[in-house]
């Protein structure tokens, strides 16, 4: 066990507590705090958990930000921290960022995600429900249970597979779109369609998912690709924009063919 | 006092014949008719997904709930190793009767032979579907399915994406509910989280949810209840569950009548990550499949050296010594148990000696770096990021967690619980693991569950209900929400200083010490009065903020939960203490075999021990006797 101890100044993300709360409105400004005795081992969310127990032991309103599996698979936690969605290690959501990362004494400057698709809900906790309604749109196979064939009567060659696997590891957090300058979520249309028209049992389906998923994505006002590549940079699971030209392909080929 | 008898519904005949006879006398609804059933399904995890996606596609019209901001965060999506199912695609003998045999065994003979039938026959529909559905499994260079090896079987019957198998069957199972819901037939509902059952006169009508945003409570009546909220592991604090996992669903569902069936199996995972201190907020699981290629060891005597610097002869890899048919991938109750004595031997490794070495030496040697980053890459870089270490230069240290509940409500083979209309499914049941669940077998029965199970046996009871009998607005509705109001009322005018969160600690901290890994009379009941101490402590201790209105507010959801956890937790080492005998995770001092193996007591305990609320008095213990008529009861061995 690391006996090594650390202070940080931490400039957090407060939407104003004590008002009536209105979805997605936006009137927050940064507060500052002081946090002490804080393990290396400890992971970013875990100084979070600390400090909101003393936050609430002071008597004062905790800061909200939302975490669920804290394994790096389930892509609830969000958080731009120090200008970074998921923070500045490449590879990593915030629950997997440990403080070892930090130096003490250091500031950490933590905001939401912010996109005009995902409004706030308070503080550090946004509505990315549009994400959802994407997938809604057409992520998806047309398969009824019941009727599917032996697994083995569809073969996929070895190299789509993995290709379609490594598409399929987005895990939705958005932290895409919260860096994009245009707030732009191709790189996760990108992953799904990818994933989708790589395999044999996505065929049929092929352009019609494209076009439902791009005109939805529009709907949500999601901006158009930035290239930047800032999304490449921070997803945590190590998607390209290779899926991004590969949409844009789907989608040209799917105009082509109307 | 009322005689409740459990009617299981288990179909007469051979076991192989008895789903397959169900299936051809139950009677189905009019294709005109499923449209006016209201169906709710709380969870959407990989049970409540593929359910509320198949009964949408049947036609019924189905409302879906999740206390998450999305269907696909549920914790389903951190399961790792695989899924198993007897597809015998290896040609190693693999077949269903095989894979029931396991599963029974593997249960340590106490859970229904009829219902592990079903699942194991199941199981190969399953890869079919969700092969069907674009789930991108690992392939061969050929173009086909690969498979590998879990603990408890000798055969090769697991299907797995990388170490994300979960993640991957359960954005499966959520394109298909996105699907339904694109279509209409599913309606979902995010960040809702359950309050309790709507009961009238016996029957499940519907549920009460909180909207975790604006903070009030809705009324959802339905036709029928389907209950996929998962298991109640995270009342030990410290475990692989996911922060927000909880047992308030089942737990309230209990106090409304439902039983609850067997709390006391709780399954330690053999392979976590350490703690490394009091600040942890949850412990991550090291996928089991690394015990394919790995090897457990520690040194022979206490050993302060780095590892590599121990020499071969001075390391004990116990495992393999003590269960050379098995080694290595001996069932997770087993080599938990083993890790634990090792370190209670003051023979553990890494901080507070609470580790063993988990090592791959061996196996980069002879397949390669390459191979083993292939089939390992991404636990290995988890390992590093959250210790620091890498695996691939020094062994990594495991110890075992909390894991999985294999108990659950009680439900008969229809997975309706005794109360009619509610059915509970995946992890929130109790039926198919008994004492002991085997590695890749919970993403199998969540799925058949969801998609096999339930669609076809729902309708058995739907044709007995007249469909929208009870509106939203009656009346009878508000007194029922009034009482779940009461609590929160009460948890917002505490005047504490402590975060529920810490208390949860506390809560937790009791468990593992008492109820954990190994339990004794005399911990058990000390645990129960350090328990009630603390519920007594908790409402004087506790704090929750105001923000003028009940909105969006994390810590009352915390409290809320905590409050269930607390009590159940009552529950759970009640179950503990009752069953006299030692049987898969249910470890008890007093009932061991001479070299310190779990002793079974058949003659008895053989049965179901399902528990009913009885207000403040104690809870009454009910049998339900289990027969084995296919599996002849033996004695685990994996020596």
């Amino acid at each position: 066990m690391n006996k090594e101890t650390r202070n940080y100044k931490i400039l957090l993300w407060r939407e104003p507590h004590g008002k009536v709360f209105f979805k997605g409105e936006m009137h927050g400004a940064f507060v500052t705090e002081n946090i002490s005795g804080i393990s290396p081992d400890m992971s970013f969310l875990e100084m979070l958990d600390i400090l909101n127990d003393r936050i609430l032991s002071r008597n004062d309103h905790p800061v909200c930000f939302e975490s669920d599996c804290r394994e790096g698979i389930c892509g609830a936690c969000s958080l731009v921290i120090n200008g970074v969605a998921h923070g500045r290690q490449t590879g990593t959501t915030t629950c997997q960022l440990h403080m070892r990362s930090f130096k003490s004494g250091s500031t950490i400057v933590v905001e939401p995600f912010r996109a005009r698709s995902f409004p706030v809900i308070r503080d550090l906790v946004v509505d990315r429900s549009a994400l959802d309604r994407i997938m809604q749109a057409g992520g998806y196979i047309s398969v009824n249970v019941g009727s599917a064939p032996d697994a083995h009567s569809i073969l996929v060659d070895k190299k789509s597979a993995d290709q379609a696997f490594e598409a399929a590891a987005c895990i939705g957090c958005g932290a895409c779109v919260a860096m994009c300058k245009n707030s732009s979520a191709m790189l996760f249309v990108g992953a799904k369609i990818s994933q989708l028209s790589k395999l044999p049992q996505g065929q049929p389906e092929r352009y019609e998912r494209v076009k439902r998923m791009v005109e939805q994505m529009q709907v949500e006002g999601f901006g158009g690709c930035s290239n930047t590549m800032a999304c490449e940079a921070v997803c945590p699971k190590g998607i390209t924009t290779k899926v991004i030209s590969e949409l844009n392909w789907e989608f040209l080929k799917m105009t082509l063919k109307s | 006092m009322e005689k409740i008898i459990l009617e299981t519904k288990v179909p007469s005949g051979p076991v192989s014949e008895k789903w397959k006879k169900y299936c051809e006398t139950s009677k189905p609804i009019n294709p005109a008719n499923k449209r006016k059933y209201h169906v709710i399904v709380v969870g959407t995890g990989l049970a409540g997904a593929s359910a509320a996606a198949s009964l949408g596609e049947l036609g019924y019209n189905v409302s879906s709930f999740c206390f998450q901001d999305s269907p696909r965060r549920a914790h389903s999506i951190a399961a790792q190793g695989g899924i198993n199912a007897a597809k015998n695609y290896k040609n190693d003998g693999d077949n269903v009767w095989r894979l029931f045999c396991d599963t029974i065994k593997g249960g340590d003979f106490r859970a229904r032979e009829a219902n592990v039938y079903r699942l194991a026959e199941l199981s190969v529909r399953i890869i079919d579907h969700c092969v069907a559905q674009g789930v991108p499994f690992a392939r061969e260079y050929g173009g086909l399915l690969d498979n590998r090896s879990f603990g408890g079987s000798l055969v090769s019957r697991t299907f797995y994406a990388r170490g994300q198998t979960g993640q991957q069957l359960l954005l499966g199972a959520y394109s298909s509910l996105n699907r339904q819901i694109n279509k209409g037939t599913v309606k979902n509902y995010s960040r809702m989280e359950f309050q309790d059952l709507i009961v009238i006169d016996g029957v499940v009508k519907g549920v009460i949810m909180r909207d975790l945003v604006s903070g009030e409570f809705a009324v959802f009546t339905g036709d029928a209840v389907v209950l996929a909220t998962g298991g109640y592991s995270a009342a030990f604090y410290l475990s692989t569950n996911a922060v927000g996992c909880n047992v308030s669903a089942t737990y309230r569902a209990y106090k409304k009548g439902a039983l609850f069936a067997n709390p006391c199996f709780t399954q330690i995972h053999p392979t976590c990550i350490p703690q490394s201190g009091h600040h942890q907020s949850k412990l991550t699981l090291m996928s089991e499949s690394l015990r394919n290629d790995g090897r457990v060891w520690v040194p022979k005597e206490k050993d302060m050296r780095s590892p590599n610097e121990i020499p071969e002869t001075e390391r004990d890899y116990y495992l393999e010594r003590k269960y050379p048919s098995y080694g290595n991938l001996a069932p997770r109750d087993i080599a938990s148990r083993a890790a634990k004595q090792v370190c209670d031997d003051n023979r553990g490794v890494g901080p507070g000696g609470k580790g063993v070495y988990l090592d791959f030496e061996n196996a980069i040697n002879r397949l390669g770096k390459d191979v083993i980053s292939a089939r390992y890459g991404n636990l290995f870089e988890m390992y590093e990021k959250i210790t620091g270490e890498n695996p691939y230069e020094t062994p990594m240290r495991i110890y075992p967690a909390m894991h999985y509940s294999m108990g659950g409500l009680w439900v008969n083979y229809e997975l309706m619980s005794n109360l009619p209309g509610l059915f509970v499914i995946g992890e929130a049941n109790f039926s198919d693991h008994g004492a002991n669940r085997l590695g890749a077998s919970a993403l199998m029965q969540t799925l058949a569950d969801g998609y096999f199970i339930l669609p076809n046996t729902i309708s058995s009871y739907l044709n007995t209900v007249k469909p929208g009998d009870l509106q939203d607005t009656d009346s009878c509705i508000f007194p029922m929400v009034e009482e779940v109001r009461t609590p929160v009322r009460r948890l917002m005018s505490c005047r504490g200083n402590t975060s529920p969160n810490v208390l949860h600690s506390q809560l937790g901290r009791i468990l593992w010490e008492y109820c954990g890994m190994s339990r004794n009379e005399a911990g058990l009941l000390k645990a129960l009065t350090e328990i009630k101490q603390l519920k007594e402590d908790f409402w004087k201790l506790v704090r929750v903020p105001h923000y003028n209105n009940t909105s969006f507010n994390q810590v009352l959801e915390k409290a809320i939960r905590v409050v269930d956890f607390m009590d159940f937790s009552e529950l759970l080492c009640l179950d503990a203490l009752e069953r006299k005998e030692s049987c898969g995770g249910h470890f008890r001092e007093e009932y061991q075999t001479e070299d310190g193996e779990a002793k079974r007591n058949d003659e008895d305990f053989c049965h179901v021990a399902a528990w009913k609320y009885n207000a403040e008095d104690k809870p009454t213990r009910i049998q339900e006797e289990l027969v084995f008529e296919h599996v002849p009861l033996t004695t685990r061995s994996y020596k």
